[in-house]
């Protein structure tokens, strides 16, 4: 233990412990802005420094290692002072269209300059100008924003081991580009989304097509069917001042009907669908020698990882498309047919965790009835944004339920949203239908928890099978040097790109550094999921009804030749750079 | 062929070399740098044989310790503790560096050391290495020194050659192999912790510290990094002992420096002096004083992060802590000479203009305070500047230093604050009375012809603009909308009857 004076109080603390968070045990919260727990501690941005007696000048209290009897006083006139001195010069060069923007009232560098007293004119002079990037039908790269503190930089490439993106140019010039300032369209970014979801201002934002969707709402040649992931119900509700891990789904699904949706569907339905095709898929592998191991494809930035960095593997991945695609791809061509309905006048709209399903939907080989199956993806925050603008009162709402007939989930198609999710599912079903007779345990707990990597082996039908899980690109990477190695041995393998899978997708509600820094929200949203599954008796993908229904009377069986053309998908090899 | 040889000096006799004492540039303009006998024959890797051979590690770093030798390239930190501080870290493996990214404008001792005694630092290099018990080592050059380059390249191979680094070095076992890496042109690379980062493949840009280099340093291991002159150094403390090195010098800087002596002064270049050698002998002596008899104004130490020495401290005993006391620093060793014509404002502007371009952008007070420092700068010099400005700009320069993540940017604001403690009067010029008394400052500039005009004309015909007007044997006048104060007229004017205002 080390012994240190905080503000003249005495405490002990860790070996190994930061005077930022020996300060926090001491019940003193330093301010910080660039530091990000674990993956960005680079003392860039000087907005907690501290005076530590003895040192020449101030020091970065999240890079600085507490001491015996160090003496550290974080309130002194001069570390104010100097901490407002600080964000008035970031502000200085920042744009600052706060008034509308969209990270108003959410922005970490407005609430700290309000803290410390800032004026945002204190300082006059050059202000940079960048031009947007907006090349991508996910994220907009506003750098005018930017205030450096490369957060974005670190989850780039720590979490996803992608890299994309790092500081360019030298002096006031320093700005966060990519590699030869090339267009994000023209670079390997997988669109993940999470360098927004810890962008501190409005630097990095989703592609916002909240318009179009406000638009086909109005329009009444449209027919308007709204689908929601199975990660968003458990985090929406934060966005309207819920407790974290808050399973908001009764109060999601009545503002959807609300906004003036024709459906309001639920994907859980087709993540059911994913698992019957690709669990057959998965057999099929295994009985004809085909290739393995399998890998998910439901997560469309891991696929477009594969495509950029492994393009050797994309035997591997299962040729079904995603749950949202396939959503899409089934309400054009089956509920179309049922319902008699022009597949050109249904508008299609998606709610999901996610910025790379931005992407996906504008993917070739994703038009199962010759219009795009899915026309507009909104993330979770764009769906409050659409339920604030409508006037919709979210936390007053009674509880509604999904309509009929594509509103019914099971509870392995819930637990999509979280790592691990999409192969508990797959073994319930997979094991369960081998063996003829049902499950006596329903958990598969080895491959829940949010560890990056996790591997089991389960007995199904008298054959091990071997699956690994991993989430965070950096994991998946890990686990596809193996593959390429030839040192793995696993039957199927499921990565969802975000660390922690899509409770955290770039798509959801930004928890400030704070929040992430010391609270656990992936493990909160996660639970929420669980326990929901939990409480259901729909509980298998194969027992959901109207997933049999679709069997009986559209598709025949799972991997028929029309649900190979409805629901499966190709890939392309992409280039680096 | 002369016929009276005994009037001509010996080099050593003159007054430029006759107070300087050469140890860093001992073999520098003597050997050829491209032949590594003639380093031996200048006892080369004498030192290195009498450390393997006769002296434990820990006596290496105890003669440099008792040597009193400090780092030559700026910081002046003791550089036997430092080994020691690397000696004593635990690390499965460890590296010996050498900072030769020289970047402070105007200095250039250490390219002369690598182009022309490489073997000096390569020796110096090993002999760490045996002291802190690293086999691998890096040169850091910057890649604007191609010659330095090859002939440390040159120098490499033959000491491999020769058995004096490599595997196995003159059969005692020991191991160490030096490598170069080229810096492609960043000033903060000579940072220590960016130099790091350099080599390892990142963006050179300093880490913060703690962990010092000597804890993890280069790959995360404990790594020694000096700059050129302090290795150059150290052969020669190993032979003629402690004692020699530390009866040279003051009392806490011991031994020699190298300074690149320029600016008004008549005397151009490298000389290398004694510690405490006072700033008048290297001015007026070895200098040989300001040119067209101008009056001094002021010496500039220390590059970009060092600060100006005005006429009071003209007998200053130069030495590491007599110049950190009065504002400025030894820096890497650049002294350069100011006289009346220099503007002070501009002067600091000049090396503000220098740190905020080559800021590494990491930090907030770097990137963002050097910008709005120069922007009070460039207010001060164009007479847009009030005394609020002032007062502001001094702040703001004390924040920086306090604020900033490494001693580019920590320093970054020495050139303001020294130039504001002595020349106060140069501000307030500036700032109340919108003028320039050096006459540097274009926009606070003005041309006056006075009635010591004859009418003859000359300027008139020599102004590119056209901006001068009048008749023959009348005086002319300047139509100063017109004027671009180019200066053309007053160097034309056979009367000095231009003068500026």
């Amino acid at each position: 233990m080390i012994n240190l004076k905080i503000n003249g109080k005495a405490i002990s603390v860790a070996d190994g412990t930061t005077v930022l968070e020996a300060a926090k045990q001491a019940g003193v919260k330093i301010p910080t802005l660039c530091y990000l727990k674990d993956i960005n501690a680079i003392g860039a941005c000087r907005v907690c420094v501290v005076e530590v007696k003895g040192a020449r000048s101030l020091v970065a209290s999240c890079v600085y290692p507490a001491s015996e009897g160090m003496e550290v006083i974080t309130d002194s006139q001069k570390v104010l002072d100097s901490r407002k001195t600080t964000v008035e010069l970031i502000l200085s060069d920042h744009e600052r269209k706060c008034l509308s923007c969209v990270r108003s009232q959410n922005c970490e560098l407005q609430a700290l300059s309000k803290e410390l007293g800032c004026d945002e004119t204190k300082f006059k002079g050059a202000v940079n100008e960048f031009p947007l990037d907006e090349t991508t039908p996910y994220l907009i790269r506003d750098n005018n924003k930017c205030i450096l503190c490369r957060r974005c930089v670190a989850a780039c490439r720590d979490y996803q081991s992608v890299a994309v993106i790092g500081p360019n140019a030298r002096g006031f010039d320093t700005h966060i580009g990519t590699s030869f300032e090339k267009d994000l369209k023209d670079i390997p970014c997988v669109g993940c989304g999470q360098c927004i979801t810890v962008c501190p201002t409005g630097a990095l934002r989703e592609r916002d097509e909240t318009d179009g969707v406000l638009a086909a709402l109005n329009d009444p040649t449209k027919y308007v069917v709204m689908a929601t992931a199975p990660a968003v119900r458990v985090a929406i509700g934060e966005e309207f001042g819920l407790p974290l891990g808050t399973n908001a789904e009764g109060k999601m699904v009545a503002s959807m009907k609300m906004l003036g949706a024709d459906k309001v569907f639920d994907v859980n339905f087709t993540a059911d669908l994913t698992i019957m095709e690709e669990g057959y898929e998965f057999l099929g592998r295994v009985q004809n020698g085909g290739v393995l191991p399998m890998l998910t494809s439901c997560s469309p930035a891991w696929i477009k990882f594969i495509e950029h960095y492994y393009p050797e593997l994309i035997p591997n991945l299962s040729s079904c498309k995603s749950p949202q695609q396939m959503f899409g791809a089934v309400i054009k061509t089956w509920f179309a047919e049922k319902n008699g309905i022009d597949p050109k006048n249904i508008v299609m709209v998606s709610v999901m965790p996610c910025v790379a399903k931005k992407f996906e939907k504008g993917r070739p080989d994703q038009s199962a009835a010759g219009v795009p199956d899915i026309d507009y993806v909104i993330t979770t925050r764009e769906l409050a944004r659409l339920i604030k603008r409508k006037g919709i009162l979210f936390n007053e709402l009674a509880d509604a339920e999904f309509d009929n007939p594509l509103g019914v989930g099971s509870g392995a198609g819930l637990i999509f949203g979280v790592t691990g999710g999409v192969m508990e599912a797959a073994l319930r079903t997979v094991k369960e239908v081998l063996e003829g007779k049902p499950l006596e345990k329903l958990n598969f707990t080895d491959v829940r928890g949010l560890a990056g990597i996790k591997e089991a082996t389960y007995n199904v039908a008298g054959i091990d099978v071997k699956v690994a899980v991993a989430s965070g690109l950096a994991n998946a990477k890990k686990l596809m040097d193996k593959i390429n190695a030839g040192e793995a041995d696993y039957h199927f393998i499921e990565i969802m790109s975000c660390p922690g899978g899509c409770v955290n997708g770039g798509g959801q509600p930004i928890k400030t550094a704070f929040v992430r820094n010391n609270i656990d929200y992936r493990a909160l949203r996660s639970k929420a999921i669980y326990d929901t599954d939990e409480a259901m008796t729909l509980r298998k993908s194969h027992e959901n009804p109207i997933v049999k229904e679709l069997y009986a009377t559209y598709f025949g069986e799972p991997n028929s030749h029309k649900a190979h053309h409805i629901l499966h998908t190709s890939y392309v090899k992409r280039g680096k750079y | 062929m002369s016929k009276n040889v005994s009037s001509v000096t010996s080099l050593n006799d003159t007054a430029f070399y006759k107070n300087q004492y050469r140890i860093a540039l001992r073999n520098c303009g003597i050997i050829d740098p491209e032949n590594i006998d003639e380093y031996i024959a200048y006892d080369g890797y004498k030192a290195l044989i009498k450390a393997y051979s006769s002296m434990t590690p820990q006596e290496v770093i105890d003669v440099i310790k008792a040597s009193g030798l400090r780092g030559r390239g700026g910081g002046g930190f003791p550089t036997g503790t430092k080994w020691q501080f690397t000696k004593n870290s635990v690390g499965d493996k460890k590296f010996v560096c050498c900072n030769a990214d020289e970047g402070d404008p105007g200095a250039f001792m250490d390219r002369a050391v690598m182009e022309g005694d490489p073997h000096a630092v390569i020796e110096a290099m090993t002999i760490a290495g045996y002291a802190i018990g690293a086999d691998q080592g890096y040169v850091y050059i910057r890649a604007e020194y191609p010659l330095a380059v090859k002939r440390l390249q040159i120098a490499i191979n033959q000491a491999k050659e020769y058995g004096l680094l490599g595997k196995n070095i003159l059969n005692t076992g020991y191991n160490f192999d030096l490598e170069i890496r080229l810096g492609s042109g960043a000033f903060v690379c000579g940072e220590e912790t960016a130099l790091m980062n350099s080599i390892e493949g990142k963006r050179g840009e300093p880490r913060p510290r703690p962990p010092f280099p000597a804890v993890k340093g280069l790959f995360a291991k404990p790594t020694v990094l000096n700059n050129v002159e302090t290795y150059a150094n150290i052969a020669q403390i190993i032979l003629n002992g402690a004692e020699w090195f530390s009866s040279m010098g003051t009392v806490k800087s011991k031994g020699t420096k190298v300074f690149a002596l320029g600016g008004k002064i008549v005397n151009t270049g490298l000389v290398e002096i004694p510690m405490g050698t006072t700033l008048r002998t290297i001015i007026e002596e070895i200098g040989g004083g300001i040119p067209g008899g101008k009056k001094f104004k002021a010496a500039q130490t220390g590059g970009p992060s060092g600060g100006c020495i005005p006429p009071e401290h003209f007998d200053i005993e130069i030495d590491y802590d007599n110049l950190i006391a009065i504002g400025s620093m030894m820096g890497s060793g650049g002294l350069i000479v100011m006289d009346e014509d220099n503007c002070m404002v501009d002067i600091a502007k000049f090396f503000l203009e220098f740190t905020q371009e080559e800021s590494c952008g990491k930090c907030t007070p770097c990137r963002i305070g050097t910008q709005r420092l120069l922007e009070y700068l460039e207010k001060i010099t164009s007479g847009n500047a009030d005394m609020q400005d002032l007062e502001d700009m001094e702040s703001l320069c004390y924040y920086i230093k306090d604020n900033a993540l490494c001693g580019l940017g920590q320093t970054a604001p020495n050139p303001v604050l020294s130039t504001m403690r002595y020349f106060k009067d140069e501000y307030l010029a500036h700032v109340r009375d919108k003028k320039c008394p050096a006459g540097v400052c274009k926009k606070l500039l003005k041309f006056i012809i006075t009635d010591a005009c004859k009418g003859c004309t000359l300027c008139a015909k020599k102004c590119p603009v056209g901006a001068i007007s009048g008749t023959v044997k009348n005086v002319h006048t300047i139509d100063q909308a017109k004027c671009i104060k180019c200066g053309v007229c007053m160097e034309s004017c056979k009367f000095s009857a231009i003068i500026k205002g």
